[in-house]
């Protein structure tokens, strides 16, 4: 068995070899190319642009432009409303998400759904503070930032199992 | 009703509720249409000529179509919120009026969470970036130059069978409703760990953000290991580019994975050392499990199948011969067996696979059955290379929060009535 060892380890080597020859057509992308949706804000807060907003100014922002498809107050509906707990959605986005920074990411670059990218950053720091105000995980007075939206601790973190880490590609 | 000549009393029977030998019947049934067609017939002058065999046919055409008549063959769309947010909106693919196993390409299954984009080719472009040593931009242009592969693949949303999941009781619908949400194509483009290699990915990068250019800019954390086994970036369905329902001008194809990963429109891969848990990792595509934990980062969906032939809706047309197929599939690899019961799980009989059976493609499986006109339930249980095998209804439910409706896999039993009608029912 052995013997074919080095045989089957130099047959990998030119497989990969191989495979990684293209014909080299990249051409060089440059950090001013790259638009904010092609990368996310981290969990950490890397990626958060500078700007602030609070509940308050969230919820008249909320009432112009959300309560259409996610309801009055954030907890009605008919689309995943945001607001927890509500006898709609099971995984209120501002209660269950495990990171509170995915708020603003998701709301930048998706939200509102038939004008998604129109939301200034203050706007999308301010509507990620009404979310959370609501679901009572922040205070009132507290604006988000850069600095505070990584600190919030979302009361649902560290109740998810990673399936890839436990398991890898085996079907849960 | 068309009555079968077979005698029913002579068959190989393999299981409970007629059901036979998957290698002797078709031996015995064509024995049975030799005999048949041996009798000659008189030619009749007087027998009637269609007008089609009368006259000169149609042009050619740059671009065919389906036959005038087979225009009831139509995804079945799904619109949860159609008033408010008609965007997000999804088909399914009507497997009860589809054989084989490729997929037509206007049938595939369609979840758009932002609506379809209408994407200027000229305009797109495929950037990969972050933790490598050249950011790099690619253009279509450049990727047909691109060695490229081939490779049949099913796509199943994490939704699919979502009715069957969550309402309390069974939805009578056909198979697009209940199981629409899987189609299976043949996949041509660029192995992606040939696009990744050229950008050199540094050793700390082992997660890939891949990004769409449509609206809502569809993002999913993606395991660095998945890509550069055996993701490929697809820009051929079928032979032709794309369809812009399915990602034109191209998409990200991660075998097995759910569908919501194998992102449309791909414009951006962006190299991290973590996942950064957006949006769909963080919430929608996560499952609440019984005691109230959630499982996050659920990718490869497990093994499943269904009967398409008969089913749901359809009417069966008397007692007799008939043929049952359907559709097995797993992320996980290929199916090994699927196993069909006619006495609702009393007995249970291996069904012929179709080959070659590939891995994470769907497969057809069918038996012969002889239906003896009463009242029965027909289903089908796929087991995988693997060895898992599909739970039941009861025992899916028990592992999850009532509220959750993703990775369903529970067998389907189909009820036939003594008329003749086939109903979804939960067993
Ligand atoms: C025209 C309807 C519509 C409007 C208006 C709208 N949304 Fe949405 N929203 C949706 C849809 C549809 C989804 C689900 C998208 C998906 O599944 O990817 C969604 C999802 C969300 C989610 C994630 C929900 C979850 O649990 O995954 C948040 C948060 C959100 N919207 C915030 C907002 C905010 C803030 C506004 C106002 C600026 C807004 N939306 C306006 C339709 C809308």
């Amino acid at each position: 068995m052995s013997i074919f060892k080095p045989a089957t380890a130099a047959l990998l080597l030119t497989a990969a070899a191989a495979r990684a020859e293209g014909p080299g057509l990249g051409q060089p992308l440059e950090a001013a190319d790259i638009p904010f949706y092609a990368t996310y804000v981290k969990p950490d807060g890397t990626g958060l642009p500078a700007g602030s907003g609070t509940a308050a100014q969230g919820a008249e922002i909320y009432a112009a432009k959300c309560t259409t498809c996610h309801g009055e107050t954030g907890s009605e509906g008919p689309v995943m409303p945001p607001v927890g707990p509500n006898d709609v959605w099971a995984k209120p986005a501002g209660s269950y998400w495990p990171y509170a920074t995915t708020l603003f990411d998701y709301i930048r670059r998706a939200m509102p759904l038939e004008a998604p990218k129109s939301l200034s950053d203050d706007e999308t720091y301010a509507l990620a503070a009404f979310i959370l105000e609501r679901n009572g995980v922040i205070d009132a007075d507290t604006a988000m930032t850069a600095e505070t939206l990584p600190a919030v601790k979302m009361p649902n973190h560290g109740n998810f199992t990673d399936v890839w880490a436990k398991q890898g590609a085996k079907p849960w | 009703m068309t009555r079968s000549t077979i005698d029913g009393a002579a068959l190989d029977y393999a299981a409970g509720g007629g059901l036979l030998s998957r290698r002797t019947l078709l031996a015995s049934a064509a024995a049975g249409t030799a005999a048949g067609l041996l009798q000659p017939r008189m030619a009749q002058a007087e027998a009637e000529i269609p007008e089609w065999t009368k006259a000169a046919g149609a042009r050619a055409r740059g671009y065919g179509a389906p036959a005038a008549a087979e225009s009831a063959v139509q995804r079945a769309i799904i619109e949860p919120w159609q008033d408010v947010a008609p965007a997000f909106s999804l088909s399914g693919t009507p497997h009860h009026k589809l054989r084989g196993t490729i997929t037509p390409s206007g049938l595939h299954y369609e979840v758009h969470h932002g609506g379809r984009p209408d994407i200027d080719p000229a305009r797109h472009h495929l950037m990969i970036h972050g933790l490598v040593e050249r950011p790099l931009q690619f253009d279509l242009d450049a990727l047909e130059r691109y060695p490229m592969v081939t490779a049949t693949h099913f796509l199943e949303c994490a939704g699919n069978s979502l009715f069957n999941a969550v309402m309390p009781e069974p939805m009578q619908a056909g198979c697009d409703m209940l199981h629409g949400l899987v189609s299976n194509t043949e996949w041509t483009g660029i192995p992606m760990a040939v696009l990744m290699e050229e950008a050199g990915v540094k050793p700390e990068g082992k997660w890939v953000v891949a990004a769409g250019a449509d609206g809502p800019s569809l993002a999913r954390s993606i395991p660095m290991e998945k890509v550069m086994s055996d993701g490929m970036l697809a820009l051929y369905q079928n032979g032709e580019r794309i369809r812009p329902e399915q990602g034109y001008p191209m998409r990200l194809l991660l075998p097995g994975f759910e569908g919501n990963m194998n992102i449309k429109w791909l414009t951006s891969l962006w190299v991290t050392e973590e996942p950064v848990h957006t949006k769909d990792e963080s919430g929608e595509y996560t499952e609440i499990l019984a005691d109230g934990s959630s499982v996050q980062f659920t990718f490869a969906m497990g093994v499943k199948s269904f009967i398409t032939h008969p089913s749901s809706t359809m009417t069966m047309s008397g007692p007799g011969f008939y043929e049952i197929s359907g559709l097995a599939w797993t992320g996980a690899g290929k199916v090994a067996k699927v196993e069909v019961s006619a006495d609702g799980g009393t007995s249970w009989a291996e069904a012929a696979l179709a080959g070659p059976v590939l891995p994470q493609a769907l497969t057809r499986f069918s038996l012969p059955w002889h239906w003896d006109g009463s009242p029965l339930v027909l289903m089908s249980r796929a087991t995988d290379e693997t060895g898992a095998v599909q739970p039941a209804r009861a025992d899916w439910k028990a592992r999850y929060h009532a509220s959750n409706f993703l990775h369903y896999n529970a067998i389907q039993p189909w009820q036939v009535t003594a008329e003749g009608a086939v109903q979804n029912v939960y067993l």
